[in-house]
């Protein structure tokens, strides 16, 4: 599936601006999702890349600027209510419950409740419904050499966890899927994993914005990149367009890009 | 254990085999070779928490009735058992929800004994309606869980210590609340019968259960429904188990932590009901040992004190563990300082076995 760059774009960040105190995290950043592609953003540790990213999740209220999700300007107060429109964040650091299983995981916060007086007066939960789900969903994604739906998640590799979260990801997610450093905690197969994983979620239509320091990992999977410097996007380009070494020479100021929106 | 793993790649490999012995079983004898049998004893005791306290339970029963006979056996005896720990059952409710969110509350005997001098000054010197003070004292009982709970939420006060303070508070307004004075079993029996209406037997086949009884062992199925088939009991679990993930996954946490206080403190109070019911009168001095002794319940049921792991019915296995040790060695005629001395054992190896259970499978 290839990405659409002449519709509308699924989400656009316009002028972003975020201060704690006198430092600016976010400075007038701009950032625009197509759907059907993989956005990478990349920039060097202290960029202000997960600002932007909190901002775009509602983990942080930006002091400026708007947000258009579909073309509507949105704005979010907490992560919920982004979740809410329809935009899914996979974290870095695995934020799944080790004690809980793989469908309690993945229903957690929106669990199914019985149809009629069980599930209204007794509040019970449809498990059968739940683990039926979530069991469809990771076969969907390729994720079922995970054999039981109701083994603990602390009993999963790093990988498969977080297989998980980005299962809950494409389950709930209706527009966007975030994914903050996926493959940071990882070992190389279960990179690959997860990377194949992105790519699946990707071709079933769910647009993507990657954050990665990986540069191999970014120029596989990514169709845009979005490099960004000293809290403001310095240039979008594409794998095919740049080098890995042009793109950290970018990212660390070495190199100026006059057209910043030459790849797309 | 890992001596047991000698390629790299065999964690990898573990989970699957977790996975098959709920599955297939031709699958488990490929990896057996790998894991020792200590290995897996470790793993099931892992999956099934309460696994640890039953054993101890089955072979405390099998050991005390070969030591003292019958006498441990017959039915009134282990009536009387359940008659012991009904109390600490049913506060041990209440810790275990505090604990399987990585709390502990250390006020809850005080809890308990406060809402029952309220229910009793409200029924006897104030002359209320029985039915009325009951609803007074769980009201009290609410309210102190409410103030725990916004300690720790709001004030963002570490579990043991604001509880540990508001232990002493409510400990002091007990006191002063009731004057230091007991109120008679034969006034209550007079003028407010309800109060004492939990300590009533039922019998049958020699055994004596009291409404107390039943009545814990309703709150444990209660809860244990809530914690297991509702959304509220999935967040308890995950609150206690990470709480930044639970966060991250759209949990209230500070909300899912104050029902959890709050509802401890409610369930301190039904366990102030069962206490008048089980000494008849009202004591300003009664239950002091109760905090601690929920506390040893809860652990020796296998609930981690650290948070997420555990569940409801353990805490009754571990109350029992509690009254059969006692009991039997009350029936063997062993001093009651080695009770205290076989108590404390028992605590020091549940924690052992929770940190062992833990490594193994980080």
């Amino acid at each position: 599936m290839t990405a659409h760059y002449d519709q509308q774009p699924v989400l656009q960040a316009r002028g972003l601006v975020k201060r704690y105190g006198s430092v600016t995290a976010i400075d007038h950043a701009d950032l625009t999702l197509y759907p059907g592609e993989i956005l990478a953003v990349i920039g060097d540790n202290g960029a202000g890349k997960s600002s932007l990213i909190k901002a775009l999740s509602g983990a942080l209220v930006p002091d400026e600027g708007e947000i258009l999700l579909d073309g509507q300007p949105v704005h979010f107060n907490s992560p919920m209510q982004a979740r809410e429109l329809g935009i899914e964040t996979v974290y870095q650091n695995l934020a799944v419950s080790p004690a809980l299983n793989i469908a309690d995981n993945l229903f957690l916060g929106r669990e199914l409740r019985k149809p009629g007086i069980l599930g209204s007066v007794f509040r019970m939960l449809d498990k059968k419904a739940m683990e039926e789900r979530a069991q469809a969903k990771m076969k969907e994604l390729g994720l079922m050499t995970i054999q039981n739906i109701s083994q603990a998640v602390e009993s999963l590799s790093g990988g498969q966890r977080q297989g998980v979260a980005v299962a809950r990801s494409a389950l709930f997610g209706s527009k966007v899927v975030i994914m903050d450093e996926p493959t940071a905690a990882l070992g190389v197969k279960e990179s690959r994993r997860v990377l194949n994983l992105i790519k699946e979620v990707r071709d079933r239509g769910l647009p993507i914005i990657l954050i990665s320091h990986n540069m191999p990992h970014v120029f596989e999977v990514a169709d845009r990149i979005h490099i960004h410097r000293l809290g403001k996007c310095a240039a979008t380009i594409t794998p095919e367009s740049h080098t890995m070494s042009e793109a950290v020479a970018i990212m660390t100021g070495a190199m100026e890009v006059d057209d910043s929106s030459a790849a797309a | 254990m890992s001596s047991a793993n000698p390629k790299p790649s065999a964690p990898v490999l573990d989970h699957d085999k977790v996975a098959d012995q709920a599955g297939s079983g031709s699958y488990v004898a490929n990896f057996e070779s790998k894991d020792s049998a200590l290995t897996r004893f470790q793993k099931f005791l892992h999956k099934y928490p309460v696994a640890a306290p039953t054993i101890v339970l089955v072979f405390a029963i099998i050991g005390f009735s070969l030591l003292v006979g019958d006498r441990f056996l017959h039915p009134f005896n282990l009536s009387l058992v359940l008659q012991q720990v009904t109390i600490i059952g049913v506060i041990g409710v209440a810790q275990t929800l505090i604990i399987l969110t990585a709390g502990i509350d250390l006020s809850v005997g005080a809890i308990m004994v406060l809402a029952s001098v309220v229910m009793g000054r409200m029924a006897i010197d104030h002359g209320l309606d029985a039915g009325f003070a009951l609803l007074i004292g769980i009201s009290v009982g609410a309210l102190a869980g409410l103030i725990n709970g916004t300690l720790i939420t709001r004030f963002k006060l570490p579990p043991f210590i604001a509880t540990l303070g508001s232990w002493n508070v409510f400990f002091a307004l007990n006191l002063w609340y009731s004057k230091s004075e007991t109120i008679r079993s034969q006034d209550i029996a007079n003028n407010a019968p309800l109060l004492q209406w939990l300590g009533e037997t039922i019998s049958f086949f020699g055994a004596r259960l009291t409404y107390g009884s039943l009545l814990m062992l309703a709150l444990f199925f209660l809860i244990w429904y809530a914690l297991n088939w509702t959304a509220w009991g999935r967040h308890v679990y995950a609150t206690g188990d990470d709480p930044a993930a639970a966060k991250l996954a759209g949990i209230r946490t500070d909300r899912i932590l104050l029902s959890v206080y709050v509802l401890a403190g409610v369930v301190c109070a039904i366990g102030a009901w069962v206490l008048i019911g089980r000494i008849g009168s009202v004591s300003p001095q009664a239950g002091y040992t109760t905090n601690l002794d929920s506390i040893t319940a809860v652990v020796i049921g296998g609930c981690s004190l650290f948070g997420g792991r555990g569940s409801i019915y353990g805490t009754l296995i571990g109350a029992l563990v509690v009254g059969v040790f006692r009991n039997g060695l009350a029936l063997a005629g062993v001093d009651v300082l080695w009770q205290e001395f076989t108590v404390g054992i028992l605590i020091i190896v549940a924690v052992g076995v929770d940190q062992w259970i833990r490594k193994g499978t980080a």
